[in-house]
This record gives C-alpha cells, sequence and structure tokens, in this order.
C-alpha cells in the first residue's frame, strides 16, 4: 500500500510556541524544544520525525505561518 | 528516508503564501488573526487578484493589518471601515475590497456604519474577528462577551441585567436586504480552517459578481484577554462561544438559512 512520508521545516525565529499545531497533529510528530529562540519562545519541532506523513495540518492551523510542509509518496 | 530527501523542493506541500510580508505578526502566540490574515491571502492568490484587491484596516489588534498582507490598504477610524470602504468601491467599482475588523469594532463603535452599510448592500467583503472581548486595549468588555465571562471591566463576570446581554451582529445583518452571504466560521483546528477558507473565497466570488455584502465572522480566541493558553483558550471557545454563536452559513445567496 502506497504510504505518504512527510516532514515539517519550522521556521524557528518566527515560531511563538503556541502548540496550537501540537495538539492537533494526529501522528503525535510534533513536540516543543527544550531550547528556546530568540524571542524566548519553545519552539515547535519534529520530535517524532518518523511519524509525520506530510498531512498539513499543522501548517494550516499555524497563525503565524511558520511552517512549511513536504510529502513523498511511497510504495 | 532521509530529512533532505523529503525537503526537496518538488516535494513541497504547503508553504506560507508570499502575500503575506515577511514582518513578524504582532499578534499574541496562537491569537487567531493571523490564520485569518493568512486565509485571506491564500485566497486572494489563488484567483490571482492581488493587483485588484483593496483592504480596510480597523482600530484593535489588526491596527496593522497592513503590514503583514501584501495588498493594497487603508485604515479607517474606530468603526468607520465599512463606510472608507464604501467609497473606495464606489470609485474603484471593480476592485476587490474588504474591511477586516474584530468585534469591538464592528459590533461596538461600528454598529451603525456595519448596519447602514449591510443594509444598503455595497459590494464589499467584511471579515469580522469576534473573540468576545477588547484585546488591544486590554481585555475590556465587548458587546459581544458572553453572560458570566470575566473581563476587565467586569471582573466578576457579565451581568446581563446591568449590563446587557451579548448580541449576534451577524445574525442581526442577515436580516436584511442587502446581504448576500453570511456565514460564521472558525480557525482553531484543520478542519474549521479548510471550511473557513471556502467561505472566504465564495464571499470574494460574491463581491465579483456585484451580488451585495459578503459577511464572515470568525469566532476566534484571545487568550491574553481571556488569561489562558492558546489550547486552553481554543477548548474554552468550542465548549462557550460554539453554544451561542454556533457555526454554519446562515445565509446564501440571499436567502436566510433557517427562515
Amino acid at each position: 500500500m502506497a504510504k505518504a512520508k512527510g516532514a515539517i521545516v519550522v521556521d524557528v525565529e518566527r515560531c511563538k510556541g503556541c502548540q496550537i499545531c501540537m495538539v492537533n497533529c494526529p501522528t503525535d510528530t510534533i513536540g516543543m524544544a527544550e531550547e528556546v529562540n530568540g524571542k524566548g519562545y519553545h519552539y515547535a519541532y519534529m520530535k517524532n520525525p518518523e511519524n509525520c506523513t506530510g498531512c498539513t495540518n499543522c501548517a494550516v492551523v499555524c497563525p503565524d505561518g511558520v511552517i512549511t510542509v513536504y510529502r513523498v509518496k511511497q510504495n | 528516508m532521509e530529512l533532505k530527501e523529503i525537503t526537496r523542493p518538488e516535494n513541497l506541500v504547503y508553504r506560507r503564501t508570499p502575500l503575506m510580508t515577511d514582518a513578524t505578526l504582532s499578534y499574541c502566540p496562537g491569537c487567531g488573526h493571523g490564520t485569518v490574515h493568512r486565509l485571506i491571502m491564500e485566497v486572494v492568490e489563488e484567483m490571482g487578484i492581488q493587483e485588484d484587491t483593496i483592504g480596510i484596516a480597523p482600530v484593535g489588534c489588526s491596527v496593522l493589518a497592513y503590514d503583514f498582507m501584501d495588498v493594497d490598504f487603508s485604515q479607517a477610524a474606530h468603526g468607520r471601515a465599512p463606510a472608507v470602504a464604501t467609497a473606495i468601491k464606489r470609485l474603484w467599482p471593480n476592485k476587490f475590497v474588504f474591511t477586516y475588523q474584530g468585534d469591538g469594532d464592528l459590533a461596538a463603535i461600528g454598529t451603525a456604519e456595519t448596519i447602514h452599510a449591510c443594509n444598503r448592500g455595497e459590494n464589499i467583503t467584511i471579515f469580522f474577528v469576534n473573540n468576545g472581548i477588547y484585546g488591544m486595549t486590554g481585555g475590556q468588555m465587548a458587546p459581544t462577551t458572553l453572560e458570566g465571562m470575566k473581563s476587565s471591566t467586569s471582573p466578576y463576570g457579565r451581568n446581563n441585567k446591568t449590563m446587557g446581554p451579548p448580541y449576534k451582529i451577524t445574525e442581526l445583518i442577515a436580516q436584511l436586504d442587502g446581504t448576500h452571504y453570511v456565514t460564521r466560521q472558525a480557525v482553531h483546528k484543520p478542519g474549521p480552517v479548510r471550511k473557513a477558507k471556502k467561505a472566504i473565497r465564495k464571499a470574494l466570488e460574491v463581491q465579483k459578481e456585484k451580488k451585495g455584502i459578503s459577511f464572515i465572522e470568525f469566532v476566534s480566541n484571545c487568550n491574553s484577554g481571556w488569561k489562558m493558553t492558546p489550547v486552553d483558550s481554543n477548548i474554552w471557545m468550542e465548549e462557550h462561544m460554539f453554544p451561542f454563536y454556533p457555526m454554519g452559513d446562515i445565509k446564501v445567496d440571499g436567502k436566510l438559512v433557517n427562515g
């Protein structure tokens, strides 16, 4: 069965750490980093990169539009 | 599969629209304003109308909207955005003109302008972000604040007896003949965001066909004003705001949905 493999790229310096992407991720891919960015926010990152399917749910709810999504179809 | 192999340009499925400028949004973390801005710009990009779109910024948190959306913009005095939009639209009937307003702007100080612009059926689009509070000035009670809801000017909760009940301006203006498309949406979850984008597209198409006012209310959060985390404020919004401000179309093609 074809399975999609995805990845997200977070614009770390623009992320405000609101966690809305994290709670809307259906595959538990996203977590909040221990470190903080230049503004002092715990930014989003791929905690479990192997889970990502590239569904874009995180990117469409991100208020600051910091997430870019990539998807590859695998056989 | 290596991350580098996945993040190739040909695998790109979602990126921030270039119609949003590089300026960092001035909104609090988790605020729905950013999402609404982006959705409007995505629709403008898809319709290819960037050169022909003129926005009117309000007074309130989104007063700097012109810094974030890369289309022509004007900014109106508090609540007067529909009046300014009327003038611009009448001078340039073929441009797409929209106002972007909050609840303090549209439902309080701008009530007269809103109702009369809707009654006249100007061919403009009104985007109304309702978070039930005056966000920018420090969380004061707005006409849309729910009964019992605490704000800095109703610290014991809104009392309907002394302060009057909250009102639904969206249902109110849907009764007017000039409105063509009236709907209420939200942007707190992926599903509602996708629906909201479709509504924005429809609203701008109504304007293209010169059928009258299209009006979209976005029920949104104000986590700073409500004194909650962004995630908690979205849950609170679902539990408390949505029963009073139900989602969905109120008027489609000039006909009330439940009338």
